[in-house]
């Protein structure tokens, strides 16, 4: 009885929080379940993913339902191209909606649960890192060739000879100035911290970070082997041949 | 600009493209990937056509792959993308180019956010005015780069030296247009075209002798999905995408692929290569692949620019097949060449896939 009292005295509040997000606001209205978002999707095609049926999930306002999908595989398979959007036929936004799940799912630290969903602590560190002390969210100084093989022996040569070819080719790297690769200077980077500390985002690095922390030691893993791990590791059962 | 009648009807499709003074941001992938292609797009725009491009010293990257990596809340990709609109106002510009795709995108879903929600646009300027002590006026117009250059079209045509046909026979080129669906997919009103008919491409295409396929996945996505190929255990998702297209547009064997994104550009060349290396299939004639370019090394190659320079050199697809059809001269030894014609060891070849 006392459980029953405490699930719906929880009912809709995991709805309440994704309602808040703006994202959910513009990217959900009312689904009518036509399937368009899933038969154009690119992830639905390779993945066990179904957009169609998140959305109806989220729908029901069920909050049983929303936490299980908070803590699955599904809600990390979409890439974000949005062809949903331009499809919709109620202009839903599958998409838009897959991202308030998505920060929903870190703000709370559900992410861990999945395989998919670990891969926010290397990402997180790598793109956030970037940002903070480079300007760039993609940068060749920290971009290793060992970990993108397909970039090909030409990029290998790219970055072999970093200088002397983007020096070829017009940019100015790890200079002051303008131009492509250009050295960020200090004072910009240090707004960009400002703002990351105004925003959130600092604490949402930190969050991730320490979710990530225990679920590594949950796993037996130093952070190092952790971070190697979600970066590199895919299970059987994600795809939709499987 | 009022629209009557048919052009009414058609208004959805057209997109209002200033011709002069323009604040420009670069992009994060493409400065790292194909930094030529910045650098000719201010060329040909300053030098050329004698038009004023503006960049800022303090630019920085828009924080677009980590949003939708959803490695940092929407309020702090807004409030980056308010500080550059702080710095167009204080550099006096009321007009915004993106280099970037994803930078276009974000800035249009931002602007839109904040018309449908002022009280969220109210926020972000508080933000930025605790962190950075700046304030901004949102830009009057918004274009992509490639926006530009399909206004600048003719002009280009005009200067051409050549052009997108083939020399031989006579025919024009077949090309395959590739935009990044974050140009018109979000917002279709937003781009030139919209997402029915996005013309931006073609019509650079057409305009300098090409001629367009239209093959069955023309509009599929090339598979970059952010997490999808950064994360290494995912790219399987990436590579099967293009694998798609490329399968797709075989049959109509296309001379060359130009894009407007920067991932696209990437992913269409590398995983061609990579294709090859597992499946032993290349898709252009006699083990070449298919060439894929941005749009301005395809401008660039049109006016006449050194393909050297241009930088067709760091794709891993040999550009040769294109340049001797469209009849392009070029020296072979001075490909792998550094700065001021410094001899460079040269990068190791393919297994499968010939690259000259």
């Amino acid at each position: 009885m006392e459980k029953k009292v405490l699930y719906l005295l929880n009912m809709g509040k995991l709805f309440d929080e994704l309602s808040k997000d703006y994202r959910f606001k513009e990217g959900f209205k009312t689904c009518i379940n036509c399937g368009t978002c899933t038969a154009i999707c690119p992830a639905a095609e390779f993945y066990k993913y179904d957009p169609r049926k998140i959305l109806d999930i989220v729908q029901r306002k069920d909050d049983d339902e929303i936490l299980a999908l908070l803590k699955s595989e599904t809600i990390w398979y979409c890439g974000e191209c949005m062809s949903c959007m331009t499809r919709c036929p109620r202009k839903n936004a599958a998409g838009l909606v897959i991202m308030a799940l998505r920060n929903l799912s870190a703000k709370l630290g559900y992410f861990t649960c999945s395989e998919k969903g670990r891969q926010l602590y290397p990402l997180t560190k790598v793109l956030t890192g970037n940002i903070l002390k480079l300007g760039y969210c993609v940068h060749p100084d920290t971009y290793k060739y060992e970990d993108h093989p397909e970039s090909g022996p030409v990029f290998k040569w790219v970055l072999d000879n970093k200088e002397e070819v983007y020096g070829r080719l017009g940019a100015n790297y790890g200079r002051q100035g303008t131009g492509a690769l250009r050295v960020i200077p200090k004072e910009d980077l240090d707004e960009l911290q400002a703002i990351f500390d105004e925003t959130g985002a600092t604490e949402r690095i930190d969050f991730v970070e320490k979710c990530s922390e225990q679920k590594a030691r949950e796993m037996g893993m130093t952070m190092e082997e952790y971070g190697k791990y979600t970066f590199e590791h895919c299970s059987r059962g994600h795809f939709n041949d499987e | 600009m009022i629209y009557q009648g048919k052009q009414k009807i058609w208004s959805d499709y057209q997109k209002e493209i200033p011709d002069n003074h323009w604040f420009y941001v670069r992009s994060c992938i493409r400065q790292s990937f194909f930094p030529a292609s910045e650098h000719y797009f201010l060329k040909i725009c300053r030098d050329l056509l004698d038009r004023d491009i503006y960049e800022s010293a303090h630019h920085t990257t828009c924080g677009g792959i980590a949003y939708h990596c959803d490695t940092i809340p929407q309020e702090t990709a807004m409030t980056i993308v308010a500080r550059q609109f702080a710095l167009m106002t204080e550099a006096g510009y009321e007009n915004l180019v993106t280099s970037c795709i994803t930078s276009f995108g974000n800035y249009t879903e931002i602007l839109e956010t904040w018309r449908e929600f002022p009280e969220l646009e109210a926020r972000v300027r508080e933000h930025l005015w605790k962190s950075c002590r700046r304030e901004f006026r949102k830009p009057v117009y918004l274009a992509h780069a490639s926006d530009l250059v399909y206004k600048l079209r003719d002009e280009i045509a005009a200067r051409a030296r050549f052009s997108l046909v083939d020399k031989e026979t006579g025919e024009p080129l077949k090309i395959v247009e590739h935009i990044g669906c974050h140009y018109s997919k979000m917002f279709p009103h937003k781009g030139v075209g919209g997402a029915e008919y996005p013309c931006v491409l073609s019509g650079m295409a057409e305009a300098w002798g090409g001629k367009v396929i239209d093959y069955p996945e023309r509009r599929h996505c090339c598979g970059f999905g952010f997490r999808q190929y950064l994360v290494k255990a995912n790219r399987g998702y990436s590579m099967s995408n293009t694998y798609k297209k490329f399968e797709s547009m075989e049959p109509y064997h296309p001379d060359v692929i130009i894009t407007n994104c920067p991932g696209c550009p990437f992913f269409l060349d590398r995983w061609q290569y990579v294709i090859s290396e597992q499946e032993g299939k290349t898709y252009g004639p006699d083990g070449h692949g298919i060439p894929v370019l941005t749009y301005e090394e395809l401008a660039g190659l049109v006016l006449g620019f050194d393909p050297w320079d241009l930088g067709l050199q760091v794709h891993q697809v040999g550009p040769e097949p294109l340049l001797d059809k469209m009849g392009i001269p070029y020296d072979p030894s001075a490909k792998y060449n550094g700065l001021d014609r410094k001899k460079l060891m040269t990068p190791g070849l393919p297994a499968v896939l010939k690259c000259c």
